[in-house]
């Protein structure tokens, strides 16, 4: 406890005694218990102090900065695991340490636990010294109003009260207190600008609220997103009825998917435009979909689900997050049964060169064993206009004129039984390697064309389907969020624009005024005009009002000196000019 | 929607006449602040003035004075030449020259951001040269208000350095031909949530340079202060200057006489401007944060997922709250508030320009690729 920060515990004594105790004393030992209370009292205070404060802060921004500088698990799962791979043991060392997980991180949310409690050990006392200072009255007019930064003499012409009044008058908004000092002296304080340390509570309550919040979401939201064929007919729809029946669920730590207030959604049609340059200008999606009463019904709502117009159901959101192109082929198998597969393949450029995988598991006239013969993958590239160049298929435009297909043709075992978990857009490439796969035939087809295997399977590509991913998600907490982060904004805005000042008034006869006018009117006559003297001595004696005038500016002085002086004029006019 | 390409020139006219403004801008506040001594103070600038003259030998001020008395105001049998007009010393000139082209090349670079706007038919802030130019633009607002105000000019010369070389950066690195934006841009939030974040980082950038320019006075003041120290162990303060009559070596004259700094405004003026600035930004904002993470609600399926922008603008924003509780807490005041500020202003720089063409994430709409 060397260090203590003046603004927080200015005027407090040391905790534990100090060095004020002489040294002949015998030194005071406290208790077991004392020094542990006395212990967390110090911590306490320590923790509350700004000066902990703003080093929590810096400590927050400071571990924040790997979250945007290094990959993230959250964000991008492949660039994370990239990362680690290249970077060898220190990626390990960093992936223990929380470094690609930084906002669940352990030490990230020491920081800002502490930082929260700091700003609660801070504003609970802050918030009772603001309700005293509320009920108490207008501190007493200082003595010497000269000393203030502000300060103003003025004469004035009038009684007291009337000055008073006119000033008091004057002082709308403005909570002040009128007194008489000795010798019938009144005097005014008045004090504006509460509303300052209202703002900065509600900022700093808004804070607190706002963590809450996001608490919250996390608890109790998740996401899960999907990618649905556009046009596949009403057997395609899709239904939220559990987790399983999304690609992907990220539920919230207290969700376990039991109660997911059920929709059903298909997507019709998906249009995108594109400039002349392959720029896209917009993506609609047509969609269908049911929830609550019509489920389980033929009712269905149509809409058009658009980039940055998401649809909202029963407090779901359902996002159109991006989109691609689904290959469609036709096997035709040596015993003359057809099958036809499509899967969605993953866009790798800004013209949708795509990568995937179509797997036929099961083969048409097959049984048992021979099943896991006879597994097709058509391995590959799709692109919307395709263009060959080197021998390698690329795409020249993002929409599709001219699709065309370069696959490389499996058949095997597709390896689906091992249970390992199987990306959608590649093969199980340990099955090639133990040569359960066998890699046949590749070729570049257009729309129509068709390649035969060696047992005499034939492989056409039929045409494409379009695909979009669609995103669910869903937050309780997050109107909340809304509401706290307006009344940040508001409570910080108040906080910084409104100035907490102070004004006094002393009004009182002039004394050096009235001896003055009582030495010019006494020995001779102005003007030789006995009536003019005697106005002169009248005015001086009962009228000739000094008034005495200070203020103060609690934060920033500057820009105050414009209002005091319309505040200095409220003595002549009582209208604020 | 259809761009007008021809209109787009146009406002890539006003851009360059807008640069060119700023740099002879930057050019004439550089001859007043280098030509500064001597000049017409500012009321600012009167501190270190009279720092200067206590600094200089006593026989200059006597010279004056006698050369007052000297001057023949009018002899009898000679034509008293007329007086001649006061001219204002050449810096003050170039000020004010400063001045002038730089509110030309303000309002060049409004037109060249509204004749944008008519050629894409959009907001023109939706690639990182339109906000580029934004923030320049937001930038030189900012220091045309304190200059008008206060007269600083050395101001104008310090925030005219970043602006020049952002104008010229935006203007060759980062143009790009007036286009349509991609769907994901599409919203009414485009022209909330970038307005704002432009507006706020150009006036977050004029109270990055007074800080700046705060640190440097402060580091002035001190020298000052310790050569005055030393002079006055040394004693050669106290033997009267005008007895020595040589112009010998006299310690404070070394930083005071040769130092352009003396001409900075004083610290509290300083400190001013960027608290002023920063009060006005950083509601601003914040606000731009809070319209950032709503568009994120619609837009991407969260209003909050750290993303490395949204990241990096939660850092800066933290930054700035720790500045505005420094100069309100005891030993934090001044030059470390100043460069909380400055640390600030180069988060907001970072996430500018850093993040969005280095490091990928959904902000990724430079329009570079």
């Amino acid at each position: 406890m060397v260090t203590r920060d003046a603004t927080h515990l200015s005027g407090g004594l040391p905790a534990d005694g100090g060095d004020s105790g002489s040294p002949v004393e015998p030194p005071f030992r406290q208790g077991r218990l004392g020094r542990a209370v006395a212990f967390l009292r110090n911590t306490w205070r320590q923790l509350t102090s700004m000066r902990t404060a703003l080093v929590l802060l810096f400590l927050l921004a400071l571990a924040s900065l790997p979250g945007a500088l290094l990959p993230q698990w959250s964000l991008n799962t492949s660039k994370t695991a990239q990362y680690i791979v290249d970077h060898g043991s220190w990626g390990l060392l960093l992936n223990r340490l929380g470094f690609f997980q930084v906002f669940g991180s352990p030490w990230y949310a020491a920081i800002y636990l502490l930082l929260f409690a700091s700003l609660i050990g801070c504003l609970l006392p802050r918030t009772w010294d603001f309700v005293g200072q509320i009920r108490m009255k207008p501190v007493n007019t200082p003595r010497n109003l000269a000393r203030l930064p502000h300060h103003a003499s003025v004469g004035a012409v009038g009684s007291l009260d009337a000055i008073a009044d006119r000033t008091t008058a004057g002082l709308r908004h403005w909570r002040f207190e009128r007194r008489t000092e000795t010798g019938g002296v009144i005097t005014i304080s008045a004090e504006k600008g509460f509303l300052r340390e209202v703002g900065n509570l509600v900022f700093h309550f808004s804070l607190l609220g706002l963590l809450v919040a996001i608490a919250i979401g996390k608890l109790f939201g998740f996401e899960g997103s999907l990618i649905i064929n556009a046009g596949d007919g009403a057997g395609s729809a899709f239904c939220s009825v559990s987790p399983v029946a999304y690609d992907n669920f990220r539920p919230g730590l207290l969700v376990d998917g039991t109660d997911l207030d059920p929709f059903c959604v298909d997507v019709d049609k998906f249009k995108a435009s594109y400039t002349e340059t392959g720029q896209a200008s917009s993506f609609v999606a047509a969609i269908r979909y049911q929830s609550g009463a019509q489920l389980n019904s033929d009712n269905w709502s149509s809409t058009n689900l658009e980039v940055n117009d998401p649809l909202r159901i029963q407090g779901q959101r359902l996002y159109l997050l991006g989109h691609g192109y689904s290959p469609v082929f036709t096997v035709t198998y040596p015993g003359g049964q057809t099958q036809t597969g499509t899967a969605p393949f993953q866009p790798q450029d800004a013209n949708f060169t795509s990568q995937g995988t179509v797997k036929f598991t099961d083969p048409p006239g097959y049984v048992g064993a021979q099943v896991r013969t006879h597994q097709l993958a058509i391995v590959g590239l799709f692109a919307p206009s395709a263009m060959i160049h080197g021998g390698i298929m690329t795409s020249t435009f993002p929409a599709a004129q001219t699709p065309g297909v370069a696959v490389q043709v499996y058949r095997g075992n597709l390896g689906m039984e091992t249970g390992a978990a199987q990306s959608i857009f590649d093969i199980d490439t340990d099955q090639v390697a133990n040569g359960q796969l066998v890699k046949l035939n590749r070729a570049n087809l257009a729309p129509g064309e068709s390649m035969t295997l060696d047992d005499g399977t034939r492989i056409a590509f039929t045409g494409y389907k379009e695909w979009v991913s669609l995103q669910t998600s869903y937050d309780p907490a997050q109107g909340w969020a809304l509401v706290f982060a307006v009344s940040l904004l508001v409570g910080l805005m108040s906080s910084l624009i409104i100035k907490r000042r102070r004004v006094w008034f002393r009004i009182g006869i002039d004394q050096s005024a009235a001896q003055r006018a009582g030495a010019a009117a006494d020995p001779r006559p102005v003007g030789g005009d006995g009536r003019v003297s005697g106005l002169t001595r009248t005015v001086a004696s009962e009228d000739r009002v000094q008034v005495e005038v200070g203020g103060l500016a609690r934060t920033d002085q500057a820009g105050y000196g414009d209002e005091f002086s319309k505040l200095v004029a409220l003595v002549h006019d009582g209208t604020p000019s | 929607m259809m761009v007008n390409d021809q209109l787009g020139d146009i406002s890539y006219l006003g851009f360059q006449a807008a640069l060119a403004g700023y740099i002879a801008a930057l050019v004439c506040f550089g001859i007043e602040f280098a030509s500064s001594r001597g000049s017409t103070p500012t009321a600012a600038e009167a501190v270190s003035l009279r720092l200067r003259a206590e600094s200089r030998s006593r026989t200059a001020v006597i010279d004056r004075k006698v050369g007052a008395v000297d001057e023949p105001d009018a002899r009898i049998g000679q034509i008293a030449k007329p007086q001649r007009a006061v001219r204002p010393p050449m810096g003050a000139l170039f000020g004010r020259a400063g001045l002038i082209v730089l509110t030309i090349g303000f309002a060049a670079q409004l037109f060249s951001i509204v004749t944008r706007g008519m050629a894409a038919g959009r907001a023109p802030w939706g690639n990182m040269y339109e906000f580029t130019s934004m923030l320049c633009a937001a930038a030189v607002a900012g220091s045309l208000v304190v200059l008008y105000r206060t007269r600083s000019d050395s101001l104008g010369f310090f925030v005219m350095i970043p602006v020049v070389i952002l104008m010229f950066v935006g203007g060759t690195k980062l143009y790009v031909q007036v286009e349509s934006l991609v769907p994901a841009l599409h919203s009414y939030w485009l022209l909330i949530h970038v307005l704002a974040v432009s507006l706020s980082t150009g006036v977050l950038m004029v109270a990055g340079v007074a800080s700046v320019m705060y640190l440097l006075r402060a580091r002035y003041e001190r020298r000052l202060l310790a050569e005055k120290a030393w002079a006055g162990e040394s004693g050669s303060e106290l033997v009267p200057a005008a007895d020595t009559g040589s112009h010998g070596f006299t310690p404070q004259s070394s930083v005071a006489a040769t130092s352009r700094l003396a001409s900075l405004p004083s610290l509290a003026a300083l400190d001013r401007v960027a608290y002023r600035a920063t009060i006005v930004a950083f509601p601003v904002y914040t606000f731009a944060v809070i319209a950032g993470a709503m568009w994120a609600e619609v837009a991407w399926g969260r209003y909050w997922g750290w993303d490395p922008k949204e990241t990096c603008a939660f850092v800066s924003w933290v930054i700035y709250a720790a500045y505005l509780h420094a100069r309100a807490t005891a030993g934090w005041r001044g030059s470390k508030a100043a460069w909380i500020s400055v640390l600030g202003f180069v988060s907001v720089l970072f996430n500018l320009f850093v993040i969005n063409l280095v490091v990928s994430g959904l902000h990724s709409y430079a329009g570079l690729n």
